[in-house]
């Protein structure tokens, strides 16, 4: 078994005086798509934005690709290879779709073949390509978001809750575009609160709940046992049509 | 899985690009508005040259600090100080070379002011990195801190010119080349003032293409919005922040010579005086947006010479007045760049 | 005791000694000095501890960044100076009625500013106070006509007040009882009235409700209180206090103008003696107002000794010239807000409170 992609080790964050993350561990296995479910609060999104070293681990340690990653700058985890969309899409409103994406492509001049091929799943961006993304629906934007994580090939993405409030239609682009991505070797990390949506798609399934992983194991395993799901529940793994 | 649904997005048709130019008409239509509550053609010309002059002027002095303010979210209470350095700096060189000042030759005059001018930006640059590390840094992050220590940096700043300087004021006159008017028919434009506007449409030519046009202005217009994301994508954008602030002190350094030139006389307490203009203008342009930053000045300088001629009384308050209404308008500024 | 000081005590022997010191040298000062200029002291300081502590309840207790509080100030300035001169006889319903509309116009400026400004982020709010404060710097330079331009007004006081005037014949303890006497005694008094309803303020569930915006306005919300009343509410309280300060002021001088009244300068006073003081604490007001005035008056002197001592070195000697106060000042500042954050009386609160455990 090769070793993970990402490991997280009792990992602790404190925001101002709450204590969020309670002691998370979380393996995250190279190739596959892992899926972090929890209800709101559980910590879901604290452990990315910790993961990217947008908040500080107060305890424990982060690992990634065999490199100890807990106490660098974010800067430097994205250049390891960890692309990051966040729940708010963060895209930047008053530079095109263009712009969104040139500032991405890091290592030199976009490769047109990708761009391409993204606009295969996503032909809005390609309508849009040189108007202010602000000017974007909120499921074009989730778009952009996915775009820049993906215009260049990255080792690990972390995606935070892509689905909120998308049409299905769109969500429709989105299953096909990580189903390619992992074809592609691209680990990824997917935050989400839609069983329906990832029970197809993840390998790995860990679910939250008060800042700690109350459950890790296969995504085939929890979707088959209604019991479990039952149990977790209580959890709230929300079926949100 | 319903494959059949066509993805919303191709079939409705393109919105139009949405281009916000209602603040931009507001100068023109100011402008033509004026013309027949002044009722002199040549009069008004003088005045709107008059305007655009001190518009400009005053805009690049403020364009430094609403990009710092956007970028860093620093608020710079003491960003007064480099317009005073500036203009002293530049006494360095103005008042050795007194001779070519006063050389009848534009050329020799021009000369003069650029190598003045380059000194002040230099001396001001530096005075910013200096500033941004030394003052700035240790309080990111805590405005309440930002706004007394940054204030308090201006007066030590205003001081030590005093020490260094002394404390009278000191008399700049125009070089000889730029004394005096140009003829329009009937109307006088001033030469300087012509000189003033020509400078200031450069600075913002250069501001505008650097950010819409360069990797660097990529990063700040991304990073005004979301420092995170930009950090997220991989760019260390703390690095910018010096150098931004730096350029923003050298502009600020800039605009003091201009204005020490505009008023014939400098005093220390020139940063502390124009600094209400300039926060009166960052709010009207709405902090972070160089375009905004632009207008709001041209506007203010523009309302302050007509209410100068039209109703002196007024023209007190016509600043605040304009302020008022701006933001009763759009109360984030004209452009406003706010991150959510 | 305690119930006097609304429950808000020194907490620190030091503390409590100096505050003492403070008191009785203002209480006693015409009997424990002679002359014109150390009662002048006294009751400069009197006044700037209510004109600080009314700042303070702005800055450190509610967290507002506003510099209209000269206006204030002023305002309350000149609504005595303006009433008592545009009459011939100075009488005290003049002298009340233009401090009543003072305190009129400096409520519904409050109210206009706050209304229009709070709502907004805490820079926004702060660069605007400056525009308007500004603004009203210059309408009161230049609608001379009205308020005695750059120059200001002087004018008489009641009679009561009225240098000339004596209450008894005879001394007490060496001291005559005129008209400055009596002033004096106004002045210390008010101010003590007005500092102690401050205490009470900031101690009193609307104080505490200040302090708990100024400590997470999101939580304070969200626990039910209408976060902008309640500032609202301090901006007008705090322009009041400001006001009745400026009005004694004036009642001392006899004098109104820009430059005492409303210039820059009393502002970066106050931010100085709030920062030096401790923020958020009403002693702090006290204690900085006392120690800036006298320094302000004393030390002034001795800078001129320094620079003339330094007279052959260049920079130094300019820099050491009196009228560089503001520059030892301006670095005192600064290193204060770095190194002494919580002010003398935070530190001084702080070691007692170490030494306790």
């Amino acid at each position: 078994m090769p070793e993970p992609l990402l490991t997280l080790s009792g990992v602790h964050t404190h925001i101002g005086q709450y204590h969020i993350l309670q002691g998370v561990d979380l393996v995250v296995p190279r190739g596959e798509l892992s899926v972090l479910l929890g209800r709101n609060g559980a910590g879901k999104t604290t452990t990315l934005r910790t993961i990217m070293g947008l908040w500080k681990a107060s305890a424990g340690s982060i690992t990634f690709d065999g490199q100890d990653i807990t106490k660098l700058a974010t800067p430097d985890i994205a250049r390891l290879g960890i692309a990051y969309v966040p729940e708010s899409m963060a895209v930047f409103s008053d530079l095109t779709v263009r712009e969104n994406l040139h500032l991405a492509a890091r290592n030199g001049p976009m490769d047109q073949a990708r761009v391409d091929w993204i606009f295969g799943f996503f032909p809005a961006l390609k309508k849009f390509w040189n108007y202010p993304a602000g000017n974007l629906s909120g499921g074009q934007k989730q778009m952009v978001a996915i775009a820049r994580a993906i215009v260049e090939p990255r080792k690990l993405l972390l995606v935070d809750e892509p689905t909120k409030g998308l049409a299905p239609s769109i969500v429709q682009s989105l299953i096909a575009a990580f189903r390619e991505l992992k074809e592609l070797e691209t680990t990824i990390l997917l935050v989400e609160q839609n069983f329906n949506f990832v029970r197809s798609l993840g390998d790995t399934v860990s679910v939250m709940d008060d800042g700690r992983v109350a459950h890790a194991g296969s995504m085939a395993a929890l979707a088959g046992d209604d019991e479990l799901q039952q149990r977790l529940l209580g959890l709230s793994l929300a079926s949100h049509q | 899985m319903s494959a059949s649904l066509p993805l919303a997005s191709t079939d409705t048709p393109l919105p139009a690009a949405k281009r916000d130019i209602a603040p931009l008409l507001l100068i023109p239509v100011l402008a033509l508005l004026m013309l027949p509550l002044v009722g002199s053609f040549p009069t008004w010309v003088t005045l709107t040259v008059a305007g655009l002059a001190m518009g400009m002027m005053i805009f690049i002095m403020a364009s430094g600090l609403t990009l710092v303010f956007g970028l860093m979210d620093v608020l710079n209470f003491g960003h007064g100080a480099f317009v005073s350095v500036g203009a002293f700096a530049a006494t360095l060189v103005l008042l050795p070379m007194r001779g070519w000042l006063e050389a009848d030759s534009l050329l020799l005059n021009l000369g003069v002011l650029g190598l003045a001018v380059t000194l002040a930006m230099v001396v001001t640059a530096l005075l910013g990195w200096a500033f941004e590390r030394i003052i700035i840094m240790p309080v990111y992050g805590q405005h309440l801190k930002q706004i007394l220590i940054t204030m308090g940096g201006m007066i030590v700043a205003e001081q030590l010119i005093n020490v260094i300087w002394g404390a009278e004021t000191i008399p700049l006159p125009l070089p000889t080349s730029l004394r005096g008017a140009i003829f329009l028919g009937d109307a006088a434009i001033e030469k300087y003032r012509l000189l003033a506007v020509v400078v200031g449409l450069v600075v913002f030519a250069v501001l505008f293409l650097t950010l819409n046009r360069t990797k660097i202005g990529l990063l700040i217009r991304a990073g005004v919005e979301n420092r995170d994301m930009v950090e997220s994508l991989g760019y260390r954008i703390r690095r910018l922040f010096v150098a931004v602030f730096a350029a923003g002190s050298a502009l600020a350094g800039l605009g003091g010579v201009m204005w020490g030139l505009y008023k014939e006389t400098l005093s220390a307490a020139m940063g502390s005086e124009t600094i209400v203009m300039i926060f009166i203008v960052i709010i009207i342009g709405g902090l972070g947006s160089v375009g905004g930053c632009f207008i709001g000045a041209l506007l203010m300088a523009l309302v302050a010479n007509y209410a100068g001629f039209l109703a002196p009384k007024f023209a007190l308050v016509s600043n605040i007045a304009l302020m008022i209404a701006v933001l009763m308008w759009r109360p984030a500024g004209l452009y406003s760049k706010s991150r959510g | 005791m305690t119930r006097l000081l609304s429950g808000d005590l020194p907490r620190s022997r030091i503390l409590a000694l100096v505050l003492l010191l403070i008191f009785l040298g203002l209480a006693f000062a015409p009997f424990l000095t002679s002359g014109a200029r150390p009662l002048n002291t006294g009751a400069t300081i009197c006044v700037y501890v209510v004109l600080v502590a009314s700042y303070d309840l702005l800055l450190g207790y509610t967290g507002i960044v506003s510099f209209a509080h000269t206006m204030f100030y002023g305002i309350g300035a000149y609504g005595i100076g303006l009433g008592l001169s545009s009459v011939d006889e100075p009488t005290w319903t003049a002298a009340l009625t233009g401090l009543g509309l003072a305190l009129l116009l400096a409520l519904v400026l409050a109210l206009v500013v706050g209304l229009f400004a709070l709502r907004v982020r805490a820079i926004f709010y702060a660069m605007i106070t400056l525009a308007v404060a500004s603004s009203f710097a210059v309408l009161a330079s230049q609608l001379s006509d009205f308020t005695g331009g750059e120059d200001g007004k002087t004018f008489s006081v009641p009679e009561v007040l009225s240098p000339g005037f004596t209450l008894v014949e005879t001394e007490v303890f060496g001291r005559s009882i005129d008209g400055k006497f009596l002033t004096y005694y106004l002045v210390f008094f008010g101010c003590l009235a007005l500092f102690l309803f401050l205490l009470r303020l900031v101690n009193s569930p609307f104080g505490r409700v200040l302090q708990a915006i100024r400590e997470n306005e999101f939580r304070a919300e969200a626990l039910g209180y209408r976060t902008v009343v309640y500032r609202i509410w301090a901006n007008c309280l705090a322009a009041l206090v400001a006001a009745l300060a400026g009005a004694l002021m004036a009642l001392w001088l006899r004098y109104v103008g820009p430059k005492t009244s409303l210039g820059f300068e009393v502002m970066t006073d106050i931010l100085l003696i709030v920062v030096i003081g401790g923020m958020g604490t009403m002693y702090g007001a006290v204690v900085g107002a006392a120690l800036f005035i006298l320094a302000q008056n004393y030390l002034k002197e001795l800078m001129a000794h320094g620079s003339a001592a330094m007279e052959g070195v260049p920079l130094l000697a300019a820099a050491l010239h009196p009228d560089r106060w503001m520059l030892w000042l301006g670095v005192l500042f600064v290193l204060s807000i770095y190194f002494f954050p919580i002010g003398i009386v935070g530190k001084l609160r702080l070691r007692s409170y170490l030494a306790r455990r």
